[in-house]
C-alpha cells in the first residue's frame, strides 16, 4: 500500500529521515483509510479548509471596521454574523469575541494551557504563539513581550491579557494608525498584521515596502 | 498532584520569544488534517486530545515538537477507543520503512 | 464587548467579586494553576458550555456549565504589575468560582 501524500504544499523531507512520530502519522492515516474510519476526501477537505484560512481574512474585517463605524459595531456585537457579511466562514468558532483596542487600552491573547487560536479566521497560529516562552510570559509580562515585538506602551495605557482557556476565541481589533484618513479598505488592510490581531503589536503605521 | 506540564502560565525562566517561523512539512499538514477530520467525523473531541497530551510523560512532552505531540495524542485516543491497535500501527510503519529505505 | 448571554440560572453577574477555588484536582482541568486562589470580578457571562473535564474522558459533557470572563488586577495575581491598571482575564467555569467580598 503506497503512501500517497496529502495534496499539500508542505516542505518535503525524504520519509526515511523523519522522526519516529512524524513517520507514524503515515501509518495511522493509511490504517484509518483502510478501515473506512476516514476517507481521502475527509482529509483533503481539511487540508483545503486550512489553506483557505489566513490572516488576510482578519485584516479585511479590521480594515472595514476602521472605515465603517456601523460595521465595527456589528463586528463587536455579533462577530460571526459580521464575518458572514464579508464571506468569511466563522461557523466553526463556538463563541467569538472581538477585543477593541483604544488609545488607552490594549489587548493581548494567549492560550497558556495549549494553543487555542481563532483558526477559522486567521489560519494556523505562528510557532511563537505555541511556544512555551510565550505561553509562560504573556500573562505575567505582557509589556515585555510587546517590547520584543516593537511596541512600547506608556504606564497610563491599560494592558489586558486574555488567557483563552475555553471555547471562546478572541480577535484583537487594533487601533487605526494616525494619518490614514482617506485611505481605502484595501490599503488599510495592508497595515493590519497577524501579530496586531493577536495583540503583541499595534497595526503598522505605513504600508510595508 | 501538582500542576500539569502543559499548565505553564507564569512559570519563571522563560526566554525571548523566537519569532522565526517554519513552513509546515507534509507530515505536519497531514497530522493537522487527520486531527481535524477525526473531529469532523465525531470520532474524537478536542478535550480528549488535550487530555492525552497532558497525560504524557513530562520529559517526552517537552522534547517533542508541536505536531509530534498531536500525532502521539491521535494515536493514544485511537487506541483507547479501540479503533486501531499499537501493533497494527507498528506493523504498518515497519512496512513503510522498508519501502522508504534506510535512514 | 458584544452582547453577553443572559442566563437567568447563572450564579454570578458582571461586577460580582469572585475567588477562584484553590483545588488540586486530577483530570483535565482548564483553570490554570496561576489563577487558582486568586480574587477578581466577573466581566462577562459567556454562556453555557459542555464541561471539558467530562468531555476529556469520552463522556457527554452534560450538564452544561456557565462560563465567565473573570478579570484580575495583575498586582493581585503576581504581587506586581508593570502598568498600574494592567489586568489578566481568564475564561473560568462556574464550578471553579466562589463569591468573594
Amino acid at each position: 500500500m503506497s503512501d500517497t501524500p496529502a495534496e499539500a504544499h508542505g516542505h518535503e523531507h525524504p520519509k526515511h529521515e523523519l522522526s519516529h512520530y512524524a513517520k507514524r502519522i503515515y501509518a495511522i492515516r493509511d490504517l484509518l483509510l483502510e478501515k473506512g474510519v476516514l476517507t481521502e476526501k475527509d482529509i483533503q477537505c481539511q487540508v483545503e479548509y486550512q489553506e483557505a484560512r489566513s490572516p488576510a481574512n482578519g485584516s479585511r474585517l479590521v480594515a472595514r471596521s476602521w472605515v465603517d463605524p456601523a460595521f465595527k459595531a456589528r463586528l463587536i456585537a455579533e462577530p460571526k454574523a459580521a464575518c458572514a457579511e464579508m464571506g468569511i466562514d466563522a461557523t466553526a468558532i463556538n463563541e467569538f469575541v472581538v477585543l477593541e483596542n483604544t488609545a488607552t487600552v490594549r489587548h493581548m491573547v494567549v492560550c497558556t494551557l495549549c494553543s487555542c487560536y481563532p483558526r477559522p479566521i486567521l489560519g494556523r497560529p505562528p510557532d511563537w504563539y505555541k511556544s512555551f516562552n510565550y505561553r509562560q510570559r504573556a500573562v505575567v509580562d505582557p509589556r515585555g513581550v510587546m517590547r520584543e515585538f516593537g511596541l512600547n506602551l506608556a504606564d497610563d495605557v491599560e494592558v489586558r491579557v486574555h488567557d483563552s482557556t475555553a471555547d471562546i476565541r478572541y480577535l484583537v481589533l487594533p487601533l487605526r494608525p494616525k494619518g490614514t484618513e482617506g485611505r481605502g479598505e484595501v490599503e488599510l488592510a495592508k497595515l493590519v498584521t497577524r501579530d496586531s490581531m493577536i495583540g503583541v503589536m499595534d497595526a503598522l503605521s505605513a504600508v510595508p515596502e | 498532584m501538582s500542576r500539569g506540564h502543559h499548565d505553564v502560565g507564569g512559570l519563571p525562566d522563560a526566554g525571548a520569544i523566537e519569532q522565526s517561523e517554519h513552513q509546515l512539512s507534509d507530515w505536519e499538514i497531514l497530522a493537522d488534517a487527520v486531527n481535524q477530520a477525526l473531529g469532523a467525523r465525531g470520532i474524537k473531541r478536542t478535550d480528549e486530545m488535550r487530555r492525552a497530551r497532558e497525560e504524557m510523560d513530562s520529559e517526552t512532552y517537552r522534547d517533542m515538537t508541536y505536531y509530534e505531540r498531536w500525532i502521539a495524542s491521535i494515536e493514544t485516543i485511537l487506541i483507547e477507543k479501540k479503533i486501531l491497535t499499537k501493533d497494527e500501527i507498528d506493523r504498518r510503519l515497519a512496512e513503510f520503512e522498508k519501502e522508504w529505505g534506510e535512514p | 464587548m458584544g452582547r453577553a448571554v443572559s442566563s437567568p440560572a447563572s450564579k454570578f453577574k458582571p461586577g460580582d467579586r469572585v475567588r477562584v477555588k484553590f483545588e488540586d484536582r486530577p483530570g483535565h482541568i482548564r483553570t490554570p494553576w496561576y489563577i487558582r486562589g486568586k480574587t477578581g470580578w466577573i466581566e462577562r457571562i459567556h454562556g453555557d458550555f459542555l464541561n471539558p473535564e467530562s468531555l476529556a474522558y469520552g463522556r457527554d459533557g452534560l450538564p452544561k456549565r456557565t462560563l465567565y470572563l473573570v478579570a484580575f488586577n495583575q498586582a493581585d495575581v503576581w504581587g506586581r504589575s508593570a502598568g498600574p491598571s494592567d489586568k489578566v482575564l481568564v475564561d473560568i467555569y462556574e464550578h471553579w468560582l466562589d463569591p468573594a467580598r
